[in-house]
């Protein structure tokens, strides 16, 4: 606040509120602004999770005559032994580490290709971005189609491989998880694309400008330039496509004849869960599910959080 | 043209521009075979909701895949909507998403303003709590979720389906970061003309904050749009469940008839698509300015 006021008549107004009483006031207005929303939070994410981590510790079944027992930590034991969890997490593991780097990749090199001042870049950009408004259900019925064993995915794989390589990519065990990462790619790349779009935009021309006086060339100007100059957009791209990665379970459950095959190829940790905890009814061992996966996720956005926090001080 | 260094300068000139729309045209064949891959589907999708059911199927190994024959109209469409009483599904569908949108667009954005600008305390533990919040997928607290209401009697409602999804802490999180990054000059100038917080939110920051309301508006459209899971354990026959829960009967009800599929699959496409070509320049523009500063 200056010295100088705006006008005559708000200073005495400006001067009798005490900083504490601003402060006083202000917290009882912030937690009149937060309160129908941490309420709705409160009653349908906390308690319902904390409500898993109980269940995690008793043998609930959904519908069950027999009472509710304590089973310490059966449900994780369990868990941790069986070979189908195992099998979820590997896949997981599997699918973030393809996606992540090639669709992060593939978003960059689209807003790149979009942000030259170029005739025609606004349709490009729309068309690269719809997708992303498909519903997924519907998108994974479609290319449920389109990678059918004679579908139009493999009518063009023949036609560019010369029929050296047109798999019947749903029933393969080692195609099927690779043909939902393609889905997952298409429909969420264009999210990424219009993020570093737009942090493209904000780096500086004279930084380019400078650098091409200096002599840099077009990838040390990419490397030097671009690279720090969108950092904190990259990093909050990986974050969320990890996180979207590791909740993968709309394409395992829609797109193969049976939910998570072939031979439990494409099995996630999202279907090992709503398998044991929904269809076989399993509520407490499903809540242990729910807590272990939580568990990973928490662990990989803190180390992510920390990432971004130490880049936003020193810019 | 007439002195000889004139001449070399123009044709270095005249290469450098050669070699630059080289790099052009190749540009723009990268885009189209892009463009290509990206709408493939989607144009398929809507000619095959335009065929005879055994065509989809037949077709769909070659370019006859785009070509709409032999067209069947709209049958694909009355046959799916005869399946799965499309209209009183597509309704639910529009009222669910209506109020989850609504309600949240104003729970949500005050909640992020209250974490982005006001004072007081807990604000921090607030934001890292509601930043771990995003990462709880709705698979984990399905189940509890599902005691939960039914404990109240609640399934089988409008509002089960509904009261869940309005509180969403990735939106509040965009809100957040939106916020944050809206001038305070422009707040402190409000305070000082002697408008309260409220009215300050109402006449200055809200308008200001129009891009990630949009924002908000249409990502939550779109999620609360595709809900599956919850609306498959809460509901049972047509009265109030939603659209995307109809796709799943044509997989479970042989024979598999592929046209009234993708009719419904086109159906539940068209108006996210619609929605998004209206706005989409504010929403890409909303989309964005979430994440520079993520």
């Amino acid at each position: 606040m200056t010295a100088v006021p705006a006008t005559g008549e708000k200073v005495p107004k400006r001067r009798k509120a005490a900083p504490s009483t601003i402060e006083r006031g202000e917290s009882k207005v912030a937690w009149a602004f937060s309160a129908p929303a941490l309420i709705l939070l409160l009653a349908f994410i906390v308690l319902p999770f904390l409500l898993a981590f109980v269940l995690s510790f008793t043998n609930q079944r959904l519908i069950s005559p027999l009472p509710t027992r304590f089973v310490g930590f059966d449900n994780y034991i369990d868990t941790l032994s069986s070979a189908t969890f195992w099998k979820g997490f590997f896949n997981n593991v599997w699918f973030v580490a393809v996606v992540v780097p090639v669709q992060t990749a593939f978003a960059l090199w689209l807003a790149i290709l979009v942000n030259r001042k170029i005739p025609g870049r606004v349709f490009f950009r729309t068309v690269f971005f719809l997708p992303v408004v498909t519903v997924m259900a519907a998108a994974a019925v479609i290319w449920t189609l389109l990678f059918n064993a004679n579908g139009l995915v493999n009518a063009i794989m023949e036609t560019v491989t010369f029929g050296a390589f047109a798999p019947d990519w749903l029933n393969s065990t080692t195609w099927a998880l690779p043909a939902m990462m393609l889905v997952g790619i298409w429909q969420g790349v264009g999210f990424q694309m219009v993020i570093l779009l737009a942090a493209l935009q904000d780096v500086p021309e004279v930084l380019y400008e400078a650098a091409s006086i200096d002599g840099a060339t077009r990838w040390q100007q990419f490397t030097n330039v671009t690279l720090p100059g969108i950092r904190n957009g990259l990093i909050f791209v990986i974050t969320v496509t990890t996180i979207l990665a590791f909740r993968l379970f709309d394409q395992v459950n829609i797109m193969p004849r049976v939910p998570g095959g072939p031979l439990d190829s494409t099995r996630t940790m999202m279907l090992e869960l709503v398998d044991t905890g929904f269809r076989s009814q399993a509520i407490g061992r499903g809540a242990a599910i729910a807590v272990i996966f939580f568990v990973i996720v928490l662990v990989l956005t803190l180390v992510q959080r920390r990432f971004i926090r130490e880049e936003g001080e020193v810019s | 043209m007439t002195t000889q260094p004139v001449v070399a300068e123009g044709a270095r000139l005249d290469s450098m521009e050669r070699a630059r729309r080289r790099n052009l045209i190749i540009q723009y064949i990268f885009m189209v075979l892009l463009a290509a891959f990206f709408l493939f589907p989607l144009v398929f999708v809507f000619v095959a909701a335009l065929k005879d059911d055994a065509s989809v199927l037949s077709d769909s190994d070659g370019i006859g895949a785009f070509i709409p024959d032999p067209w069947v109209g709209f049958d694909n469409f009355s046959s799916a909507a005869e399946r799965a009483s499309l209209w009183r599904v597509f309704l639910n569908s529009v009222i669910i998403s209506s109020f989850i949108v609504g309600l949240g667009l104003v729970v949500n954005s005050l909640l992020g303003y209250a974490l982005a600008r006001l004072r007081f305390r807990g604000r921090y533990i607030l934001i890292a709590v509601i930043v771990a919040l995003i990462i709880i997928p709705f698979e984990a607290l399905a189940v509890p979720l599902l005691y939960i209401t039914a404990e109240l009697g609640w399934l089988d409602t409008y509002h089960v389906q509904i009261l869940p999804f309005v509180a969403n802490p990735l939106f509040i999180y965009l809100f957040y970061t939106f916020f944050l990054n809206v001038p305070v000059s422009l707040e402190e100038a409000a305070r000082v003309d002697g408008a309260g917080p409220v009215r300050t939110f109402v006449s200055v920051v809200a308008p200001l904050a129009r891009p990630a309301y949009a924002t908000m508006a249409i990502l939550g459209f779109l999620f609360s749009w595709g809900q599956y899971l919850w609306p498959v354990m809460v509901t049972r026959g047509v009265d109030v469940r939603p659209l995307p829960v109809g796709i799943g009967v044509f997989k479970t009800t042989p024979p598999v008839q592929w046209g009234d599929i993708m009719a419904y699959a086109a159906l539940m496409t068209l108006p996210l698509l619609i929605i998004f070509l209206i706005f989409q320049r504010y929403f890409i523009q909303g989309v964005a300015s979430s994440g520079v500063k993520g």
